[in-house]
C-alpha cells in the first residue's frame, strides 16, 4: 500500500514512535516540536508545543495518557496526551537526551549530555499520580547514575525495575543497578555510537543501530551479540517486529555527504532482514536523505520511518506480507 | 567530557577510519602497545623461521671497522711505539678516522690485548685494507690476521672441526597446476581487501565465491599472479615471496629491499624486481632492477643507476623519473628469452639465463622514442619508433630477434606522436599516427595496421571520417581479427565527470579481413553513435567488447557478431573490468579508491549478474590466469564440433550440483531457525517473570487495555428540521 507522507516537520526527525495500542504516533525533531498523529489515516491529531530545543526522544505511557519528552533546551517534559498540555517540567543544566518510564510508569530515567563542567548522566525520578501536584513540590529525584563518559543514546528498564540498559555514544551497552548506581554490566558492542536501541515485545533481546554500518540482535541477559546485520552505509535506527522474525533498518550516507552523492547511493531505503538468517529480504524507498529512526506498530502490520529531509512516512503491509512463509522464501 | 572520539568533527573521523578503536590514541602506555616476548598476535612472521640459517647483509654501521688480530702483545713501555707502528701500517691502505684506531690493554696485566680495531673513512677503504693486511708479517712470530667487523661473527661461528653435511632429501613440491584439475573446470582469483588476502574459485553455478586460501598480512603492497598462473607473488619490505601449490607454500623468496614492482618473464623462468629512489639528499634519482631465476632464487643481473640513461623517450615521466616497464621480456613460447631496455639512442637486448647482452653490443636506432614486444610467441619480435630528426623521417621498424631482420619499416612525417598497439596473438600492429596539421597548432589521427603474418607484411592505412576525433581507447580482439575504437572529443575526459556525460563519442568496430572477397582491407563494421562510454573491454573468441559508462556504471555486453546489444547491467560505481581466463565470466569492481560501495560483482558472458560481494577497503582482484593449452589446434576444433555431445553431460552435473546446494542451504537454514527456537524457548521462564511483573505494575491499566473492543457505532445526529407541506396530488 502506499504509504502516508506525514509532513509536520521542518528539520531532521529524531524519533518515531507508536503508543501501546498503535493508533497513535509520536514523531519529534530537530525543529523542536513534537506531533502526535493517527496511524490508520495519516492525520494529525495535534502537536505538543512548547520546547526550544531539539527534541531527541519522547515516551508514551501504556494507558496513552500521558507522553515524556527529553530534549536540547535542557528540559524534560511531562504532557497530557489528550489535550496536549503540559504538565510538568524537569530543568536541568545539560541537554537532556534519552527518556524513559519504568514499567508501570511511577519513575522516569532522563539522560542528560556532558556539557560545560558536567559529565552525562542518567537521572531517575518518582513521578506523582498526577505530575501537576510535582508543580508545587518539585521533581522527586532517586538516584543520579554517573561514570562512564559519552552521551547516554538510549535507556530502557529491565529486570522488573530494578535495572537501567544504556547504549552510549563510545559504543557500548552497560546494565545500571538503579539502586546503588553502580555499573552491573558492560559490552562493547559497536566501534562507533549506539544511535538507537530498541528491545524485543518480550524483552529477551535488543537491537542496536550504529554508524559502523553494522546493527546487532544482543541477548539482554548476557549482552552476547546473536546476529549481526550488515549494511553498506551507517545505520541510524533498527526496529524488531513484533510477530514476524523480521527487523527493520534505517540509514543511510551521512547527512554530511549526502549532497556530494547521488539519492541511489545513499542507501536512503529502509531495509527489511531476516532476524534469523541475517539477510536482506526487501526494502521501502521513498526518502531522499538518510532515516534517522524507525517503528514497527505493536501489532505489527505497519511500520514507520522518519528521516533526516523532515518526513515520515507511515505504512502499513499489505496482504501478502502476513501471507508468506518468511522463512522459507 | 567525552571520550577522545566524541570529540572528533566527521572530517577526523574520516581520516581515522580503519584506524584501531581510540586513534588518535591521547593517552596510553608504551608498554601496554608493546608485544610480550615471544607474542606475535597470531600473525605468522616470515623471518622468523630462517633467521638462523642466513642473515641478510647486516647492515650495522659498522662495515668500515677492520678487526687485526695477532699483533704482539706488550706491556705499557712499549705500547706507544707499538701502536705508533700500527697507525703507519694501517693507514697504508686507507684513511683511519680520527681517533679510528682502537688497541686496547688489559686492566689486570697492564699487557696490550695483541689486537685492534681500525675505523676508516669509508667501507672500500676498509675491504682494502683488508685484503693488504691480512697475512702482513710483523716479525718472524706476528702474521696479521684481519677481518671485516661486518664477517667477524659469522667467521667466529665456523665450527673448528668439519662435519660432513647430511645428504638432503627430496621432498617433492606441490603440484603447481593443481588449481587446473578442478572437477567442474572452475577458476580462481585473488582479492585484497583490508589486511586480508584470499585465493577464492568463482563457483559461478551457486553463484558465490568459495575461499582456497586465505591470509591477513600476507603481502604489504600487492599481490601479482605469474603469467601462467602457477604462482603468486607478494611484495615485501625486504623482497618478493612466490607461493603456489594447493596450500599456497612458500616456493621462492628473493631479497630486493623496497622493491617497488615486478615483472615476470612469460615462461614464468625469471623475474624482475625493480626499484626506484627519488632525488634526495643522495643525489639525483635512480633506480636498482635485479633479474632473477625463480626456479633457483639465482641473481641472475643487476641493473642499477641513475635514472638519465633510462628514461628517455616515452620512458621518461613528467617528473624525470622512469615509466613502468621500462625493462621488458619477448613473448613466451621456446624462443630465447629476451630482456630489453631502451636508452639514448639504442634498444639494449639482454639474454636469458646468462643475462649478457645480445651480440655484446646494442641495436643501434637513432632518436628512438618507444618500442614494444610484440606478445606472440615463438619469435622475438619488436616494434621500436624513432622521432624525426633534422631531414631524417620518423620511422617505425618491426625487427625480429636475435637476427635482427628488419621485417617491415615506415617513414612518416610531421608526426606529433605514436602510439603501437600489438594484437595479443602478434598478428597485427596498430600504430596510432598524431600528425601535426600546417600550422602545427592542432593533429590529425590516423592509423598505419601492419599485417604480420602476411607475405613482406603489408600495411593499411586508416583514417577516421573526423581525424582530428581524439582516439580514447584502441581495443584488439584477442582471438581474431577486429578492433574496436573509443573516438571522441570530450575536453578532458579523464579529469571531468561532467563533461563525460556530454561527450558524443563514437564506437567503431572495424574489420581486418574483408569475410566477401578474402582480400586484406580494413572495413568499417558497425558504428555506435553517442555512447556514454568510457572504455572498452574485448573479451576471448566470443567477440564481445563491453562497455563501460560514466561514473554511474552502466556494463553493457555486445554481440559482435550480430552487432546487437545483448544486455545491459548496472554497477554502481564500477570502476575497473576483468575477464577470467576463459572468457566465460567477467567481473566489474570498485576499489578502495571510491569511499563507499567497495567490492565486486560478477557476471556471465551474456550479461548476466551472477553475484556481488562486498568488502570494506577492497584494493584488488585478479583473475588467476591460464597457462597456454597443451591440445592440438585439430583437436580444438574437434572438441568445439562435438560440444553438444559434452555440454549435455556438463549441464547434468551442473544441475546435480544446483540440487545439492539447495539442500546444503535449505538445511543450513533449517539448523539456524531451529538454533533461534531453542534460545527463545530457553528463555521463557523470564519472559514470564516479565509479564507477571508488568501485569502488577500497570494493574488496571493492562486489563483496559485488554478489554479494548472495536465497535462500529451509527450515530445519527439531526442537522435541520424544515417543514414543508406535501403537494396535493
Amino acid at each position: 500500500m502506499r504509504p502516508y507522507v506525514l509532513q509536520g516537520h521542518t528539520r531532521p526527525l529524531n524519533q518515531v514512535l507508536f503508543n501501546a495500542e498503535g493508533d497513535l504516533l509520536v514523531t519529534c525533531g530537530k525543529d523542536s516540536n513534537i506531533n502526535l498523529w493517527w496511524t490508520d489515516n495519516g492525520v494529525r491529531a495535534g502537536s505538543f508545543d512548547g520546547h526550544n530545543g531539539v527534541v531527541w526522544t519522547c515516551d508514551i505511557t501504556y494507558d496513552s495518557k500521558m507522553l515524556l519528552s527529553a530534549a536540547g533546551d535542557s528540559s524534560a517534559r511531562l504532557w497530557s496526551m489528550e489535550t496536549g498540555e503540559e504538565l510538568f517540567r524537569y530543568r536541568f543544566n545539560e541537554p537532556a537526551r534519552a527518556c524513559k518510564f519504568s514499567v508501570g510508569e511511577r519513575q522516569a530515567a532522563i539522560s542528560t549530555d556532558p556539557f560545560m563542567n558536567s559529565v552525562s548522566a542518567i537521572r531517575v525520578f518518582n513521578i506523582a499520580e498526577d505530575p501537576r501536584d510535582m508543580l508545587q513540590t518539585g521533581p522527586d529525584e532517586v538516584i543520579t547514575l554517573t561514570g562512564p563518559r559519552g552521551r547516554i543514546t538510549r535507556l530502557h528498564w529491565v529486570d522488573n525495575n530494578r535495572h537501567l540498559l544504556s547504549s552510549s555514544e563510545d559504543g557500548m551497552v552497560r546494565r545500571w543497578d538503579v539502586e546503588t548506581g553502580k555499573v552491573l554490566q558492560e559490552a562493547q558492542l559497536h566501534d562507533k555510537q549506539i544511535s538507537d536501541m530498541q528491545m524485543s515485545v518480550d524483552g529477551t533481546h535488543f537491537i542496536t543501530a550504529s554508524p559502523d554500518r553494522t546493527s546487532k540482535l544482543v541477548d539482554t541477559q548476557s549482552f552476547e551479540v546473536l546476529k549481526e546485520y550488515k549494511s553498506a552505509a551507517p545505520i541510524n535506527s533498527a526496529a524488531i517486529s513484533p510477530i514476524f522474525d523480521h527487523v527493520l533498518i534505517g540509514g543511510g550516507q551521512d547527512a554530511a555527504a549526502v549532497t556530494t552523492t547521488a539519492a541511489k547511493a545513499g542507501y536512503f531505503e529502509a531495509r527489511f532482514f531476516h532476524k534469523v538468517f541475517c539477510e536482506e529480504f526487501a526494502n521501502a524507498r521513498g526518502h531522499f536523505s538518510p532515516i534517522n529512526s524507525v517503528a514497527f506498530s505493536p501489532d505489527g502490520t505497519s511500520f514507520v520511518t522518519g528521516a533526516e529531509e523532515g518526513n515520515v512516512r507511515l505504512h502499513h503491509f499489505d496482504a501478502d506480507y502476513f501471507t508468506t512463509n518468511w522463512d522459507r522464501v | 567530557m567525552g571520550g577522545p572520539t566524541a570529540m572528533l568533527r566527521p572530517e577526523e573521523e574520516k581520516m581515522f577510519e580503519g584506524q584501531p578503536r581510540g586513534f588518535p590514541f591521547g593517552d596510553f602506555d608504551l608498554e601496554d602497545v608493546m608485544l610480550p616476548e615471544g607474542e606475535d598476535m597470531g600473525i605468522p612472521s616470515d623471518t622468523d623461521e630462517d633467521n638462523q640459517e642466513e642473515e641478510i647483509s647486516s647492515e650495522s654501521g659498522f662495515g668500515n671497522v677492520l678487526v687485526v688480530d695477532n699483533l704482539p702483545q706488550v706491556g705499557p713501555e712499549k705500547y706507544e711505539k707499538l701502536t705508533a707502528i700500527l697507525t703507519k701500517i694501517l693507514s697504508g691502505s686507507g684513511r683511519i678516522r680520527e681517533g679510528g684506531l682502537f688497541h686496547p690493554v688489559d686492566e689486570a696485566s697492564k699487557m696490550s690485548k695483541g689486537y685492534a680495531f681500525v675505523e676508516y673513512e669509508n667501507v672500500e677503504q676498509a675491504r682494502a685494507a683488508q685484503a693488504a693486511l691480512n697475512g702482513y708479517q710483523l716479525d718472524k712470530a706476528h702474521k696479521f690476521a684481519a677481518c671485516l667487523y661486518d664477517e667477524f661473527e659469522r667467521l667466529a661461528k665456523v665450527p673448528d672441526a668439519y662435519e660432513e653435511p647430511g645428504e638432503r632429501v627430496f621432498t617433492p613440491g606441490e603440484n603447481l597446476l593443481d588449481w587446473l584439475t578442478d572437477k567442474r573446470g572452475r577458476d580462481q582469483f585473488v582479492l585484497r581487501y583490508g589486511d586480508e588476502s584470499e585465493v577464492c574459485w568463482n563457483d559461478a553455478a551457486k553463484q558465490q565465491e568459495e575461499s582456497v586460501y586465505k591470509r591477513s598480512f600476507w603481502t604489504e603492497a600487492f599481490v601479482e599472479w605469474s603469467p601462467r598462473g602457477s604462482m603468486l607473488a607478494t611484495v615485501h619490505r625486504q623482497g618478493v615471496a612466490l607461493w603456489g601449490g594447493k596450500s599456497f607454500e612458500r616456493l621462492q623468496r628473493v631479497g630486493h629491499p623496497n622493491v617497488q614492482s615486478l615483472l615476470f618473464s612469460p615462461c614464468e623462468k625469471y623475474m624482475l624486481t625493480f626499484s626506484e629512489f627519488p632525488a634526495g639528499p643522495q643525489g639525483r634519482p635512480h633506480f636498482l632492477a635485479i633479474v632473477w631465476e625463480i626456479r633457483t632464487g639465482k641473481r641472475l643481473r643487476t641493473f642499477d643507476g641513475p635514472h638519465e640513461e633510462y628514461a628517455v623517450g616515452a620512458m621518461a615521466r613528467p617528473d624525470r623519473g622512469m615509466r613502468w616497464p621500462a625493462f621488458r621480456w619477448s613473448g613466451g613460447g621456446d624462443a630465447p628469452v629476451l630482456l630489453a631496455h631502451m636508452k639514448a639512442n639504442a634498444i639494449s637486448v639482454y639474454q636469458a639465463p646468462e643475462m649478457t647482452m645480445l651480440d655484446k653490443r646494442s641495436i643501434k636506432m637513432e632518436n628512438v622514442q618507444d618500442w614494444e614486444w610484440s606478445p606472440a610467441a615463438p619469435d622475438a619480435t619488436l616494434a621500436a619508433y624513432q622521432a624525426e630528426q633534422g631531414n631524417l623521417p620518423a620511422r617505425v621498424v618491426i625487427m625480429k630477434l636475435p637476427s635482427r631482420e628488419e621485417l617491415r619499416q615506415k617513414n612518416l612525417f610531421s608526426v606529433a606522436g605514436i602510439t603501437m598497439t600489438w594484437h595479443p596473438q602478434g598478428d597485427y600492429l596498430a600504430v596510432q599516427v598524431d600528425k601535426w596539421t600546417k600550422t602545427k597548432k592542432s593533429t590529425t589521427t590516423n592509423f598505419e595496421l601492419f599485417s604480420l603474418r602476411e607475405k613482406d607484411c603489408p600495411i593499411d592505412m586508416l583514417e577516421l571520417a573526423n581525424k582530428s576525433e581524439k582516439i580514447q581507447q584502441f581495443a584488439w580482439e584477442p582471438r581474431g581479427s577486429r578492433f574496436a575504437l573509443l573516438h571522441g572529443d570530450g575536453s578532458r575526459p579523464t579529469v571531468s565527470i561532467y563533461n563525460m556525460k556530454d561527450n558524443k563519442s563514437i564506437l567503431s568496430i572495424y574489420n581486418m579481413k574483408d569475410n566477401k572477397s578474402s582480400a586484406r582491407g580494413v572495413t568499417l563494421l558497425h558504428t555506435m553513435t553517442n555512447k556514454q562510454c568510457t572504455s572498452l573491454h574485448c573479451l576471448n573468441r566470443l567477440h564481445m567488447p563491453t562497455l563501460q559508462g560514466g561514473h554511474n556504471g552502466v556494463v553493457e555486453f555486445w554481440d559482435c557478431e550480430e552487432m546487437t546489444l545483448l544486455s545491459a547491467g548496472e554497477h554502481f560505481m564500477a570502476q575497473e573490468v576483468a575477464w577470467d581466463p576463459t572468457g566465460r565470466y567477467v567481473a566489474t569492481i570498485v576499489n578502495a579508491a571510491a569511499a563507499m560501495e567497495n567490492g565486486f560483482q560478477i557476471w556471465s558472458f551474456s550479461g548476466q549478474p551472477l553475484y556481488k560481494t562486498a568488502h570494506d577497503r577492497f584494493f584488488q582482484l585478479n583473475w588467476r590466469p591460464r597457462p597456454p593449452s597443451l591440445l592440438s589446434e585439430e583437436k580444438q576444433k574437434e572438441i568445439v564440433k562435438s560440444l553438444r555431445k559434452y555440454s549435455k553431460r556438463y549441464e547434468e552435473e551442473d544441475e546435480a550440483l544446483l540440487a545439492q546446494a539447495d539442500t546444503e542451504f535449505l538445511a543450513e537454514r533449517e539448523k539456524q531457525l531451529s538454533e533461534w527456537r531453542n534460545w527463545l524457548a530457553a528463555k521463557k521462564a523470564a519472559v514470564e517473570e516479565r509479564e507477571a511483573f508488568a501485569r502488577e505494575q500497570l494493574g488496571n491499566r493492562v486489563s483496559a487495555h485488554e478489554e479494548f473492543v472495536i465497535q462500529q457505532v451509527e450515530v445519527s445526529v439531526v442537522l435541520d428540521v424544515k417543514e414543508e407541506p406535501a403537494q396535493k396530488l
